[in-house]
């Protein structure tokens, strides 16, 4: 036991600093923006003071271009706070579309370095299971970062939910690349000790392509 | 003289608000947000200085950058960056880029590197020249 809850912390350790310096990536590039539109709007008043005219539109779209960045950088950081919190309760409920797109917006910046597009298809009826949050979020991410391994530049991963009789199950498909993969390649031990830890199961269907993440209803106590 | 600078980054925006401030200040910027899309560009047209982002999809900056010097080793590549770390800027310099710029960055200090590149690539083009010329005196034994 003590072995699977070492894997598991130092994955979540490197998943937590993996998606901190994907996000504050992200924010260095919203400043960036906000900062050259800021230099534009100091050029523009270097210009008047030349007496160049200036069209006030153009004054209004950089404003708007400003708010735009602003509201970019806002969705980012609060999605950073709701990450922090997840490591808060060890048991709760979840929707599972909602997590699904979350991990998305999370790693998208380290999703679109890879040439990678997710299609999720989030459940019109919510999918909630009893779980622990912050591992399920690292579960799903260690599957999405295979998948990309497997289907390669340019390809579209698949990325459902559903409600099953006894809990929910997790989906990723279109997958390419799994004629080349060995049965020890994935799930490997790191991700098995996620499994235990969350009480799931994990398929491989190679023929189809996908990747199942059954999980039940609720974790066991203590989890 | 009008400095010619290639611009590259995948954030649109970004590269279309600096691309107007360089333009303000008389420079020749072309843009672009796809990394694949510079090396063409630069396979095609001769530039000054280079400004790479060192983050993007398809091909990274760093792959780039070796693309890029591959094709033309005399030019010259200024890598931005979110993060500048000692590490980070070593590793750009050893693959042969001319400096390393964190975002968010201060105009006069890219507008400065992009004249040090101009001069650098100057001398580059110059020793380059001299020695084809010594090579075709000394091959016609004059």
């Amino acid at each position: 036991m003590s072995r699977q809850w070492s894997i598991i912390g130092n994955q979540g350790f490197e998943f937590m600093g993996g998606i901190n310096a994907s996000i504050s990536h992200e924010i260095k590039n919203v400043l960036a923006i906000i900062n050259e539109n800021a230099g534009l709007l100091e050029d523009f008043t270097f210009m008047v003071d030349r007496g160049m005219p200036i069209d006030p539109e153009r004054l209004k779209s950089l404003a708007g271009k400003i708010q735009h960045q602003i509201k970019r950088a806002d969705g980012i950081v609060k999605n950073m706070n709701r990450f922090a919190h997840s490591v808060d309760e060890s048991c709760k409920n979840v929707e599972l579309g909602e997590i699904l797109d979350f991990v998305a917006a999370l790693s998208a910046r380290l999703i679109i370095n890879r040439g990678v597009t997710l299609d999720i298809d989030s459940n019109a009826e919510p999918v909630v299971v009893m779980t622990n949050p912050f591992l399920l979020e690292n579960l799903i991410w260690l599957c999405i970062d295979f998948a990309m391994d497997m289907t390669g530049d340019g390809k579209t991963i698949g990325v459902s939910c559903k409600k099953t009789p006894r809990g929910a199950e997790i989906k990723l498909s279109e997958l390419d690349g799994f004629g080349s993969m060995t049965a020890a390649d994935f799930p490997n031990e790191r991700e098995k000790a996620f499994l235990e830890a969350l009480d799931g199961e994990m398929t491989i269907c190679r023929e189809t392509g996908e990747i199942l993440l059954v999980l039940p209803e609720t974790i066991k106590a203590g989890r | 003289m009008t400095e010619k600078v290639l611009l590259v980054d995948d954030e649109k925006e970004f590269v279309e608000v600096l691309g107007e401030r360089m333009k303000n200040r008389g420079m020749d910027v072309t843009t672009t947000t796809s990394a694949m899309d510079a090396v063409k560009k630069v396979t095609a047209e001769s530039y000054d200085a280079i400004v790479l982002d060192l983050q993007m999809p398809e091909m990274d900056g760093i792959q780039a950058l070796r693309a890029i010097k591959k094709i033309k080793p005399e030019m010259q590549v200024i890598l931005l960056t979110g993060h500048a770390t000692v590490e980070k800027g070593i590793e750009a310099i050893k693959m042969g880029a001319m400096d390393l710029i964190e975002k968010p960055a201060d105009m006069k200090t890219i507008i400065e590197k992009i004249k040090m590149a101009q001069v650098k690539k100057m001398i580059l083009v110059e020793k380059k020249t001299e020695m084809k010329i010594k090579k075709i005196i000394s091959s016609r034994g004059w």
